[in-house]
């Protein structure tokens, strides 16, 4: 039932070639690959950093680094994996894949699209400038503590650049979820109901409003932040009559909910990928989709169980103990249904199946760490040591980093129209198995025996160089499994086999169309009647899963410089702003240089909404 | 036939009909609703702390309050901002019904209300520097009195600028806002009213508990 798409045509948006195309692309394609090639590029400066952290931990009373240069390192190292590599991968998959998987052309606003995307990179280079410009970089933690963050503590400007880096992913974040919030709610395709969007997409729907509701509590709290260390305020700072614990709780506000923004997306994926290699539609559609809106829910009720240690009383700790352990009644249902879609089913052990099920395997293990971690009296004896560390590793790496590598063999077919290699990537999966377990499950005893996170070193006589020798061993394990990911991504996009629409005979929307997709993604409207169009047409009968509407007109804005051109503005203002307090004569100029090249890119866009009224 | 089914479909999809800035719209006042909570929550928890090494300028929250004497000059300015919400209204209408007379001058008496509670706040903040010597830095009062209302302030400040932009717009091209194209102008509106309302709670929170 596939149709011939080249017979019909639709007039192209003007194209720019080369590298301008990129710069001035609207399409979200091609932004979702910069998102995603970018995040990459940062996960692998993050690895690197991590794998300093771990060269310096390897053994006792190690100085690899100096204890200046480790706190910078684990401070970036967080910084980057949080904000610059898992959330930017996320962003990237949903803004190529919610809209294809609805059977929209693009997102609501292509060219805030755009901006969102540039505002991430400029975010991401504000933030690592300050190792040249900052003299450091930032030092106080990705949770950023007060009064660590007061000049007093952290000397350099690392964590004015810390700030403002924040500030601009934070508007690049907030423009992002609307975006799909408002793609999801008003441009899918006709008959998708709610009800029937590809799971990936509700997870998507959930976490940006995660995103809506948590981002203005850290953005408040940072701003609160930079007004301590710039105008002579003392929000944060206990000698002034400064309270850390606000810090704490504007920042959890956000901090919880964000660990939730992390993994929404990659349960989205799993639940996609499980299906299709087992075979069978995902066990309780419904009970996944809801508990994820459930976990959304709740996890704003949980914030303060990081907090158990700052002596919040025992009415409020009973409270937040109890949320917590009801936050994974949600999470367990997830886990049962994918179990259940196993259970029977035609499992094909393709590559992305295997990320599917090392994430099951690996989440869990984060997830019973994290029950246990709610029990207050229990988190008291082991908060802030190792084993927090070991439990934040499985949910993270084990959960969202194994999904989203399973989802890159999995989308890879339809984003280049070549296929991955499996015998590479089966090595790398494995590889990748082995170096995580062996690098965080020893992590949990060191955390048991006492190892305080964060620190530079410790002693020979403490009985802790084993396990950590091992964790160090495990991590440049990690290292050679993301080579080997580098190498199949590498060969694949040159020699890897033709992917053809539909490589793993799948049940949703985006598979319908070429690999790659056109510019304006289907040359057709689908008009929906299941939850598996692809699936339900090809093996219930026609008709049944979906049908055509031939007379269909997709319109796509024309490529425009407005949206770098306004986000290079807030990137020159971020520097205005770090040099406001300290050097006023050099600050404001160049305040007043930044607004002037935002108002020239704004003044663009809005020209440019006159003549073609979308974002 | 296939159009036919899309209509029937989109009758009982009422998402697929809204309008998609309005949408966009919505969506970004939730966030900002969570960005003023957080200042308000933020205030409201540090007000009515007294630095412990008592500094000269450290009155308590009552001592505060006379500086704002019998919120007169506050109150007054809260009444502006509010009909300006009014006379968004009686613009919207007037593009909404094609009289373009009507649309301007409303909308610039809106943001005349706006640029005369900027003025007021201006001289408000001036007043209490100068007269009461509370500043962002000195007491944490000021501090969080001049970040929450700052913060508001701006936002005051970036409506004034985009319904300015409007009204210029409006009068640049005479008919680019009308009965059938007013979206532009309900946004605009959309975001003044939402402001205007933050008001309120922050004078509740702020001058009058
Ligand atoms: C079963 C549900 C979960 C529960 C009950 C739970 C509980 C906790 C608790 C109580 C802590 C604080 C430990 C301490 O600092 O003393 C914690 C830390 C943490 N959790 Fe979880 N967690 C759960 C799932 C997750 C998930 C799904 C993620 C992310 C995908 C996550 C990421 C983190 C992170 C990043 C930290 C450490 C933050 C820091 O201090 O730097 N957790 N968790
Ligand atoms: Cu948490």
């Amino acid at each position: 039932m596939a149709t011939d798409v080249s017979t019909l045509h639709h007039a192209p948006a003007k194209q720019r070639r080369g590298w301008l195309e990129w710069i001035t692309t609207v399409d979200h394609k091609k932004i979702g690959i910069m998102y995603a090639v970018t995040a990459f590029l940062f996960f692998v400066i993050g690895g690197l950093e991590a794998l300093l952290i771990r060269l310096q931990l390897g053994s006792s009373q190690n100085a690899i680094l100096t204890p200046e240069a480790y706190n910078q390192v684990f401070t970036m190292h967080g910084t980057t994996m949080v904000f610059m590599a898992i959330m930017p991968v996320n962003a990237g998959f949903m803004n190529y894949f919610v809209p294809l998987m609805i059977g929209a052309g693009d997102m609501a606003y292509p060219r805030m699209n755009a901006m969102s995307y540039w505002l991430l990179l400029f975010g991401g280079i504000v933030m690592y400038s300050s190792f040249v410009f900052g003299g450091g970089a930032p030092d106080a933690g990705w949770f950023a503590y007060a009064p660590l963050t007061s000049t007093t503590y952290s000397v350099t400007r690392g964590m004015d650049y810390w700030v403002l880096g924040l500030q601009l992913l934070g508007v690049s974040s907030l423009a992002g979820s609307v975006n799909i919030i408002v793609t999801i709610i008003r441009l899918r395709a006709p008959g998708m109901r709610f009800n029937r969007m590809p799971l990936f997409v509700w997870m998507s729907f959930v976490t940006s409003f995660l995103l809506i509701f948590a981002l203005p509590s850290i953005t408040v709290g940072i701003t609160l932040l930079f007004f301590d260390r710039n105008f002579g305020t003392n929000f944060f700072l206990p000698a002034a009559g400064g309270d850390p614990l606000l810090w704490q709780h504007l920042f959890w506000f956000f901090g919880h909910p964000e660990v939730y923004i992390m993994i929404l997306p990659a349960f989205g994926v799993v639940s996609e990928m499980l299906p299709v290699f087992s075979r069978k539609p995902i066990f309780g559609y419904e009970f996944v989709a809801y508990s994820g809106v459930a976990i959304g829910v709740l996890g704003f009720t949980v914030w303060a169980h990081h907090m158990f240690a700052t002596n919040l009383g025992v009415i409020a700790d009973t409270f937040f103990a109890a949320a917590s352990m009801l936050i994974s009644v949600p999470t367990g249902v997830k886990i049962f249904n994918w179990l259940a879609t196993l259970w029977r089913g035609e499992l094909r052990f393709k590559t992305p199946m295997l990320f599917s099920l090392g994430f099951i395997a690996m989440f869990v293990i984060g997830g019973i760490s994290g029950v246990s971690l709610a029990a207050a009296p229990f988190d008291l004896q082991v908060t802030d040591s190792y084993f927090v560390v070991a439990h934040f590793h499985y949910v993270l790496f084990g959960g969202a980093v194994f999904a989203l590598f399973g989802a890159a063999y999995y989308w890879f077919p339809k984003i280049t129209g070549k296929m991955m290699s499996e015998r590479i990537g089966k090595w790398h999966f494995w590889i990748l198995l082995l170096g995580f377990n062996l690098t965080f499950f020893p992590q949990h005893m060191l955390g048991l025996q006492g190892m305080p996170r964060r620190v530079w070193t410790y002693q020979q006589n403490q009985g802790w160089d084993f396990y950590n020798l091992l964790s160090t061993i495990g991590s440049f394990c990690i290292a050679l499994a993301t080579l080997v990911f580098i190498v199949n991504f590498i060969i694949s996009l040159r020699k890897g086999a033709p992917a053809g629409n539909d490589p793993w005979d799948a049940a949703t929307l985006e598979w319908a169309t070429t690999s790659p997709p056109p510019a304006h993604n289907f040359d057709v409207e689908y008009i929906v009647h299941s939850r598996r169009p692809l699936w339900d047409n090809k093996y219930s009968g026609e008709g049944r899963g979906m049908t055509i509407n031939y007379d269909f007109h997709p319109h796509l804005p024309p490529p425009s410089f407005a949206p770098i051109i306004f986000s290079f503005g807030l990137f020159v203002l971020a520097y205005g702003m770090l040099n406001l307090a300290s050097a006023p004569l050099i600050g404001i100029p160049i305040i007043l240089v930044a607004l002037a090249i935002a108002f020239v890119g704004m003044n663009r866009w809005v020209g440019e909404i006159a003549q073609d009224p979308v974002l | 036939m296939a159009q036919a089914v899309v209509r029937d479909i989109d009758k009982n999809d009422p998402g697929r009909g809204l309008d998609l800035r309005k949408l966009g719209m919505w969506t970004f006042l939730g966030s900002e609703v969570f960005f003023f909570g957080a200042l308000v929550v933020t205030h409201l928890s540090m007000r009515g702390v007294v630095a412990p090494s008592a500094s000269k300028a450290n009155l308590d929250v009552a001592g505060v309050r006379n500086m704002f004497g019998d919120n007169v000059l506050t109150s007054i300015l809260a009444f502006i901002l509010l009909t300006s919400s009014l006379t968004m209204v009686l613009a919207l209408d007037g593009v909404k019904t094609n009289n373009q007379k009507r649309f301007r001058f409303w909308l610039g008496a809106t943001i005349a209300c706006g640029v005369i509670f900027l003025g007021g706040q201006v001289y408000e903040f001036y007043h209490i520097v100068h007269e009461y010597n509370v500043t962002i830095k000195n007491m944490m009062f000021g501090s969080t009195f001049f970040f929450v209302t700052g913060f508001h302030g701006t936002h005051v400040a970036v409506g004034v600028i985009w319904l300015v932009s409007l009204l210029v717009s409006a009068i640049r091209h005479p008919e680019r806002y009308n009965a059938g194209n007013y979206m532009a102008v309900e946004l605009g509106g959309l975001y003044w009213h939402f402001v205007d309302l933050v008001w309120v709670l922050i004078f509740t929170v702020i001058y009058l508990i």
